[in-house]
């Protein structure tokens, strides 16, 4: 089934090369970001259904279906009878393929509406043509061309259309949104019966001919090679077909040693495991360890950071004049990403031709990854990108993909390579734990004139982690008039990622967590305190950077949550609201938790209301209100049991069972709206998550006083 | 070994001791079914066995007998399965997509037994079954209008 997936996937770019209208359309030099560009998204065959391509990975955040939409809209197509077709990782073709950071929209979004619509223009005038018509005469109806009351299909006029010159992107024009009859409408994801039928192919769904089923074993301490290993033993075992030892690359982050069983069938390899026994080289990351790391947190305070990362005005200086000081420490835990698909890659390797099957957020690193493992050129491999059971920034990065690789290529086999679930937990690449000492001073008038963070994180050699650096800009940078953050770094040697919302998943708990508590230590309301610490609208930060907010839209967000949960209002013991805003990913998010506290210390939360700014345009309702509601429930994970913790080196933890996750009886309701001021269209895989646990801390504070710092929080500190 | 699957006798070259979840998927090629945590917490793998919801990753085929197994290849056949994948479909409950064969094999056991089940009866019901994307609002919502209510 997957092979027949890729071959249609050829299949439909050659078609596209040799028979119907093909669009080969050059950016315009405002998106000279992504050079060399030609694109080519719309075939139009003579006879038959029309075909979008949808170029990026899907991982659930419904990508495959509204850039498609935007597309259809401007194309004038008929949604219902259009089909959309997955396309192979090619980056010179058609751009960024990534599914990180919640840029496919901002990135694709005008030139996909200028593909649309250049599609339409070539189908306009191929017809004027054909019919000796003037061309303003002509209008569409969903894949017709309308001359009065004479109508025929879009494809009728393809053949002459795929002749014409492609019009320049730049020029084309775009409908006015206002007549937009497709873009901003509820549809379900293209794929969604596929996947409620048992038909949908997922990366762990690949199968090819001859393939075996692979388990690779590795140290829970990162960096051990195998010194030895009984495979004779293992090789014995039913089912199994080979056994062998993967040398431990000398790079960080290179291909991990540990030895791969290949078997009959997953199971058959997975069961071999059980019988192996490896003795391991001695590794650095041995001395890991999760109270070590909090003792040196703790001694760190008061001391000055290490790196200094930025300084406005006088902090110390500030601090000391202050009419009032407050200080605290936050702190969250490594937490790892667990999407539910395990981890795992097909592969086939043929001399120096490399074939790849993945459910990948971001092929284009991984074929270099593949390539400089192997020794072939990165052209030879081709990369299906099969639909991804979950990533949350885990399949962001590939190191699955050279694992499969070169276990394939060992194995002179196509094989399909399959961690288990204590695989993917013990071999993150986790969202970096950290401290924060925090020291602000208010003015006599309540107001907050200074703020200093020392920051704890980790990395190496003097370095942040991936995703473990705070950044000169980051919120409240230029909002206080006295700042200064720096930073001491903790060794560290276990993979660190990108994982929803990176950064911003633990500073907005950070922030809005300390921010109410600045409101409560002046005397005033926590959302009066917010709108009066964002100040007047205006831009805050470079606005040439992704960093760069406007306070303006910030406080409208804010507002509107404020207005939907009824802040203010009389609420029963016990029982509080809590607020809190964050920018992220160029998205303005707020929202207000009204969350009750048993004498027990048993929290529920009755309801949260969520407020968005995305820009002027939802392109799919459908999937724009499921990001925002799983991303607000994936951030109640984080306050309970999302964390993972080290002990000689090793990740604790194993399994859901030491990880539970939010199940369907604990899901609380969700009201979401978006304001849409005039402003260009962002992504929502990410902003709705960082503002969520300081609201539910906020809230918990507002019905028991009790103030929560440390994530996961820690219920029991909540009884009566 | 024989089993009953989707109302078709199967012959499956599996030893005794191989849960149906590996038979399934790597032995029959029946891959809609899907493996999650191997160790029963996520329900992504669950089927039914004579109607009732079970964890094909801890289900030894030996233990299937002459069970119907019923897996989401098959849930089409049931007239509550289907009004479950029309609602599943036109509510756009899929996220990522990777659980939802298991939440709608656990959907379709409870609406035979409950045709009109309240929240409580969902959550019993449904809290085996683990969201990684968080799709619980809508999975309700689309249990509640399968059901008609």
């Amino acid at each position: 089934m997957t092979i027949a997936l890729s071959r249609r996937s050829f299949l439909f770019a050659s078609a596209a090369v040799g028979g119907g209208l093909c669009l080969g359309l050059s950016p315009g030099a405002a998106d000279a970001a992504e050079p060399g560009q030609l694109n080519a998204w719309v075939v139009i065959p003579p006879t038959g259904r029309i075909r979008i391509m949808a170029s990026n990975p899907e991982v659930g955040q419904g990508i495959r279906t509204s850039l498609p939409m935007v597309i259809a809209e401007e194309l004038d197509a008929d949604w219902a009878a259009v089909e959309i077709v997955p396309t192979i990782a090619d980056a010179k073709t058609y751009g960024r393929q990534v599914a990180g950071g919640s840029q496919a929209m901002p990135t694709h979004y005008e030139n996909m509406r200028r593909v649309g619509a250049a599609a339409r223009a070539m189908i306009l005038s191929a017809a004027a043509s054909e019919w000796g018509v003037p061309l303003a005469e002509l209008q569409t109806d969903r894949g017709q061309v309308v001359h009065g009351k004479r109508r025929a299909p879009y494809g009728r006029f393809a053949a002459a259309a795929s002749a014409l010159p492609a019009p320049d992107l730049a020029k084309v024009a775009v409908k006015d949104p206002k007549s937009f009859r497709l873009i901003g409408t509820f549809q379900p994801g293209v794929n969604n019966r596929a996947i409620v039928s048992g038909q949908q192919a997922y990366g762990i769904d690949a199968v090819l001919p001859g393939m075996l089923h692979a388990a690779f074993h590795k140290s829970g301490v990162q960096r051990a090679a195998v010194k030895s290993a009984n495979l004779d033993a293992v090789k014995a075992m039913p089912g199994v077909r080979d056994a062998f030892i993967v040398p431990a690359s000398d790079e960080y982050e290179g291909l991990a040693g540990g030895v791969a069983i290949l078997a009959d069938t997953t199971w058959h390899a997975q069961r071999a495991r059980n019988g192996l026994k490896v003795e391991w080289t001695d590794s650095p990351a041995a001395a890991q360890s999760t109270t070590a790391w909090a003792a040196m947190a703790a001694a760190a305070k008061g001391k000055p950071p290490a790196l200094p990362v930025h300084s406005a005005g006088d902090a110390a200086a500030a601090l000391a004049g202050a009419a009032r000081r407050v200080s605290a420490t936050y702190e969250y835990p490594f937490i790892p990403h667990l999407p539910l698909e395990p981890i795992n890659c097909t592969a086939r390797v043929s001399g120096t031709t490399v074939e790849i099957w993945a459910p990948t957020q971001n092929p284009e690193p991984g074929r270099l990854a593949v390539a400089k493992a192997l020794g072939v050129p990165p052209e030879n491999i081709t990369i299906h990108m099969l639909r991804v059971g979950g990533g949350f920034g885990r399949r962001l990065q590939n190191d699955y993909m050279v694992e499969a690789a070169w276990i394939a290529r060992a194995a002179g086999r196509p094989v399909k390579l399959t961690w288990t679930r204590e695989d993917d937990v013990t071999q993150d690449f986790l969202r970096p734990g950290g401290w924060h000492h925090l020291e602000a001073g208010l003015d006599a008038s309540g107001r907050c004139i200074a703020w200093d963070n020392h920051f704890i994180s980790f990395g190496r050699d003097g370095k942040f982690a991936r995703a473990a650096g705070i950044g000169p800009a980051d919120f409240p940078a230029g909002m206080v008039d006295h700042f200064r953050v720096g930073a001491t770094i903790l060794p560290l040697i276990h993979t660190t990622g990108f994982l929803r919302a990176p950064g911003n998943n633990a500073f907005g708990f950070v922030t809005q967590g300390f921010i109410d508590e600045l409101a409560h230590a002046a005397g005033a309301d926590p959302l009066q305190f917010r709108r009066d610490f964002l100040g007047p609208a205006r831009i805050i930060g470079d606005p040439a950077s992704r960093g760069s907010y406007n306070t303006g839209r910030m406080r409208a967000v804010l507002d509107k949550a404020a207005a939907m949960a009824g802040w203010g209002r009389k609420l029963p013991a016990r029982t509080g609201l809590g607020i809190g805003f964050h920018f992220s990913h160029l998205g303005y998010f707020a929202n207000v938790i009204e969350a009750s506290v048993s004498t027990a210390g048993e929290v529920k939360v009755a309801k949260i209301w969520v407020a968005g700014d995305v820009g002027r345009q939802i392109v799919n309702p459908a999937g724009a209100l499921n990001q925002v509601q799983g991303s607000v429930l994936d951030a109640l994970n984080a306050c309970r049991n999302h964390a993972v913790t080290f002990a000689d080196g090793a990740i604790e933890q194993r399994n859901f069972g030491d990880l539970p996750l939010l199940r369907m009886d604990e899901a609380p309701p969700i009201e979401v709206a978006f304001l849409t001021p005039d402003y260009a269209v962002t992504g929502l895989g990410e902003p709705a998550y960082p503002a969520v646990a300081p609201a539910l801390a906020n809230a918990i504070f507002a019905a028991t006083g009790v103030r929560l710092r440390k994530l996961p929080f820690d219920f029991s500190a909540l009884k009566a | 070994m024989k089993l009953n699957i989707n109302g078709k006798p199967v012959d499956v070259a599996a030893e005794p001791d191989m849960p149906l979840l590996w038979a399934l998927r790597d032995v029959l090629g029946m891959t809609g079914t899907k493996f999650g945590c191997g160790a029963a917490f996520c329900g992504a793998c669950t089927v039914q066995l004579d109607g009732e919801p079970v964890r094909s990753c801890q289900t030894p085929v030996s233990a299937v007998g002459t069970a119907k197994i019923t897996t989401i290849e098959g849930l089409s056949a049931s007239a509550i399965g289907r009004k479950l994948q029309d609602a599943w479909v036109a509510l756009d409950v899929p996220q990522c997509g990777y659980c939802q064969a298991g939440q709608l094999l656990a959907a379709e056991a409870l609406l035979r037994a409950t045709p009109k089940p309240s929240d409580a009866d969902i959550d019993a019901a449904m809290s085996g079954n683990l969201c990684r994307c968080a799709t619980y609002t809508r999975i309700r919502a689309a249990i509640k209008q399968a059901a008609g209510a």
